[in-house]
């Protein structure tokens, strides 16, 4: 499956377009598409330019979770960085 | 298509008049063919070495940006400039964009094909220069020695 | 040190308000995103993975104790505490907002800072030896150089829009400490036959997807034709190098597919046709710059410290660090020391806003106000008494920076890799804070001598791989992180590629190979032979062998 990710303009932090079509910094919340329903998706989010600075398709678990050849990128971007786990995400959940 | 040229310090959307354009592959082959022609446009990828014979019948010379990141055409026109002397019109075409244009006019263009409305902005947007280039603004260093001899 | 006067202060102003409303256009939307890149970038502003990254020059990797205020302060206030020294000696931010952003680039303005053409096509901040002004083997402070170039390519109309990025380092000694043969352009100043000084130029260095060491176009280049001289170089590369295809786009790859000669006559014909009087400066602005670089008053002293060998036989743990972080200055009864930014397990190159406060203060009652960042990321305090030694050393380890492993197994450059970078493949942090832990012990890091290990999480070889002694490139394998080995490689005046030995290995495994081959050198190293130069008189087969032996 698929899910949307970017980077807000703002502050370049890292967000999933969630169900409600708002940018989420958690990727457990960010909407599931199946492969051919990503595509409009993914156009659409490319087109709110003064929200974010970037925008693309990844490849994810039907649990949420990153999957495939960017898992290791991509599973870091959502958490924040290995080598400083009080950053990120990763600092902020779960705690 | 929008066209952008000096009038004194300034840039003004300018009559486009009509010209005759050649390439200069079309003009290199065949001279004759083309006397009436009045700009050269010029590829970025072109030798200049021998170009200079070429320069003098026209009123202007068209440089190419295929992209904007593509910079080869900001080294042909101060070679153009600065090298043969050439006085007519550099036009710059392709991806000229408006925080592109100061360093296109340091470097000798004083025509740009330019659709985004006005650059005089960008053109204000530093009052020196470190280094010298094909528009005869004076570098810093030169302006370093002109007030230390007044001081 | 340099100081700005009204023109460089105006320029670096100007660039700010420029930047600004760049922002502002951007946030906008009257700026595409493609649009809006090049121009962030040329202002050192990267998009990494978790957030920007704000790249600042650190023009020869100098500092003031002013400007390291600045730079804790930016880190504290914008970031996250904490900033990272870099291999080109700047220093990257890894958590600005972009809309903080124009406000930071006036902090730094202010303290005569910038982030300018710390990325993009362009030509970088000039690099240099971090031991400039200080080293007792340089024949001039090459920084007087640097600064020269530094105005020059500033905004350079011409050269904005390069194929590639660009980067030139100086040196003016013979023991390379700024690693020219491995730069787009390497000076290295020295003496001709008649002892006039000159630059030997190398060009087409460098490292990446296809890695070279330079080829030397000129070997005596009068000082004065210096700006003329790169000029050409730098128009018969935005004209001739090749823009088709990223990877091919950097001048080693004009230098070696035309041959080092005729890349060398192109040079020369474009120079003989430049205005060498429009270009080069004239030698009152060259001593205009060269006066800001006068040595600081240093007192005269005597060439041993008696308060010093008192210490230094009473503490070994201030003798270990003695023999490990300081260096010979040139003048006497002066030292320089390293400021380790490796601690063992550490991130290489971080540093807090409280240590940069604390390295600020150091340097501004020990070291004449200055300060310089390596290209290994390391600090330097260039000028310290050697009656101040101990009081220095005492500083820096209430701080955590005198772990004693400057040039040792410990001392490790790594680029930031996947736990920030972008571009990356792979970690990089990691495989060095746990080769840092396997060789806690510091009589074993001191036994093991002179070793520079290198590594890089992909291979645009920010981490310098290549030449390493050894080096360690991050492999991405169907998402899973694998390390490569090269062997025998040298960024010094003895520039060597290194050689890839074997498979790629686990992150656990590239750690113990690192060890089997550190073993294999103890075993077979002749008195005073570096792991280097093992290497060199036996060869790869060997270290290959004992790497691969039944574990």
């Amino acid at each position: 499956m698929k899910a949307v990710t970017g980077n807000l303009l703002s502050d370049g932090s890292v967000v999933y377009l969630g169900d409600d079509d708002q940018w989420t910094s958690d990727i457990g919340a960010a909407a599931r598409f199946e492969d051919d329903d990503a595509l409009p998706v993914i156009a659409a989010a490319q087109l709110r330019v003064t929200e974010i600075a970037d925008a693309y398709l990844i490849d994810v678990e039907p649990s949420g979770a990153p999957v495939g050849r960017a898992v290791i990128r991509e599973t870091i971007r959502s958490a924040g960085p290995t080598v400083r786990t009080d950053l990120g995400l990763q600092a902020e959940c779960c705690g | 298509m929008k066209l952008l040229k000096f009038s004194g310090n300034l840039l003004a959307p300018a009559l486009e008049e009509p010209l005759s354009e050649v390439m200069l592959d079309d003009w290199r082959a065949n001279r004759q063919a083309h006397a009436g022609a009045t700009a050269l446009a010029i590829p970025n990828d072109a030798s200049l070495g021998d170009i200079v014979e070429d320069l003098s019948g026209f009123s202007t010379v068209i440089l190419t940006f295929p992209t904007f990141k593509d910079g080869r055409a900001y080294s042909q026109a101060r070679i153009i400039r600065e090298r043969f002397f050439y006085t007519g019109e550099i036009r710059a075409r392709g991806d000229v964009l408006r925080d592109q244009i100061l360093f296109m006019t340091r470097c000798g263009f004083d025509a740009f094909e330019f659709e985004s409305g006005d650059a005089n902005d960008a053109l204000g947007e530093f009052s020196f220069a470190y280094q010298a280039s094909a528009d005869r603004v004076e570098p810093v260093w030169r302006q370093r020695l002109s007030r230390a001899a007044a001081a | 040190m340099y100081r700005y006067d009204e023109f460089d202060a105006t320029i670096v102003a100007e660039r700010v308000s420029q930047f600004r409303g760049q922002v502002e256009r951007r946030l906008a939307g009257e700026l595409t995103e493609d649009q809006f890149k090049p121009l962030r970038l040329m202002n050192g502003l990267y998009l990494q993975l978790h957030a920007y990254m704000l790249r600042v020059a650190i023009p020869y990797g100098t500092l003031s104790s002013k400007q390291m205020r600045m730079l804790s302060a930016i880190a504290r206030k914008y970031d996250k505490g904490y900033g990272h020294f870099t291999t080109r000696q700047n220093i990257q931010f890894n958590w600005p907002a972009l809309v903080d952003v124009p406000d930071i680039l006036d902090d730094l303005a202010s303290v005569e800072m910038h982030a300018i053409q710390t990325s993009g096509n362009c030509i970088r901040n000039v690099t240099s030896d971090q031991y400039a002004g200080a080293a007792a083997d340089e024949i001039e402070d090459p920084r007087i150089w640097c600064e020269v170039i530094r105005q020059w390519s500033t905004f350079h109309p011409e050269f904005s829009f390069l194929p590639r990025k660009f980067k030139i380092a100086v040196t003016a000694s013979d023991t390379d400490r700024a690693a020219v043969k491995v730069h787009d352009i390497g000076l290295r100043l020295h003496k001709n036959d008649a002892g006039e000084a000159g630059f030997e130029v190398i060009v087409g260095g460098g490292l990446g997807r296809t890695p070279y060491v330079g080829h030397t176009i000129r070997e005596f280049l009068p000082k004065k034709y210096l700006l003329s001289y790169l000029e050409a170089i730098l128009r018969v590369y935005n004209l001739e190098g090749r823009r088709d295809n990223l990877y091919k786009a950097r001048i080693k790859i004009l230098v070696n597919s035309e041959g080092a000669t005729t890349f060398a006559d192109m040079v020369e014909a474009e120079w003989a046709a430049i205005k060498k009087n429009e270009i080069d400066l004239p030698a009152e602005e060259i001593d205009r710059i060269r006066d800001y670089f006068a040595p600081p008053a240093f007192d005269k002293l005597p060439e041993t410290s008696a308060a010093l060998e008192e210490r230094r036989n009473s503490d070994k743990d201030f003798a270990r660090w003695l023999r490990t972080n300081t260096h010979e200055h040139k003048t006497p009864g002066y030292a320089i020391v390293n400021i380790s930014l490796k601690p063992i397990g550490g991130i290489p190159g971080d540093a807090s806003d409280v240590q940069m406060a604390a390295v600020a203060d150091i340097a501004e009652q020990y070291s004449h106000d200055e300060i310089r960042v390596t290209h290994e990321q390391n600090l330097v305090l260039p000028h310290v008494k050697r009656d101040d030694l101990y009081a220095v050393w005492k500083a820096l380890d209430a701080q955590a920076l005198a772990t004693p492993n400057i040039g040792l197994v410990s001392d490790i450059i790594a680029c930031p890799g996947l736990d920030y970078c972008s571009l990356a493949n792979t970690r990089s942090i990691p495989i060095a804070q746990r080769i840092s832990e396997r060789f806690a012990d510091l009589n074993e890091e001191e036994d093991i001598g002179e070793l520079k290990i290198k590594i890089s999480g992909c291979i645009n070889a920010c981490g310098h791989h290549h030449v390493g002694h050894i080096g360690i490139l991050g492999v991405d394998k169907k998402g899973e992180e694998f390390y490569q080995i090269t062997l025998g490689g040298s960024g010094a005046e003895d520039a060597s590629l290194g050689e890839i030995v074997g498979r790629g290995l686990s992150s656990g495994d590239a750690v113990d190979a690192v060890e089997k081959l550190i073993g294999f050198y103890r075993q077979r190293r002749q008195s005073g032979e570096r792991f280097l130069d093992t290497y060199r008189r036996l060869g790869a087969e060997p270290f290959k062998e004992a790497l691969y032996e039944a574990a």
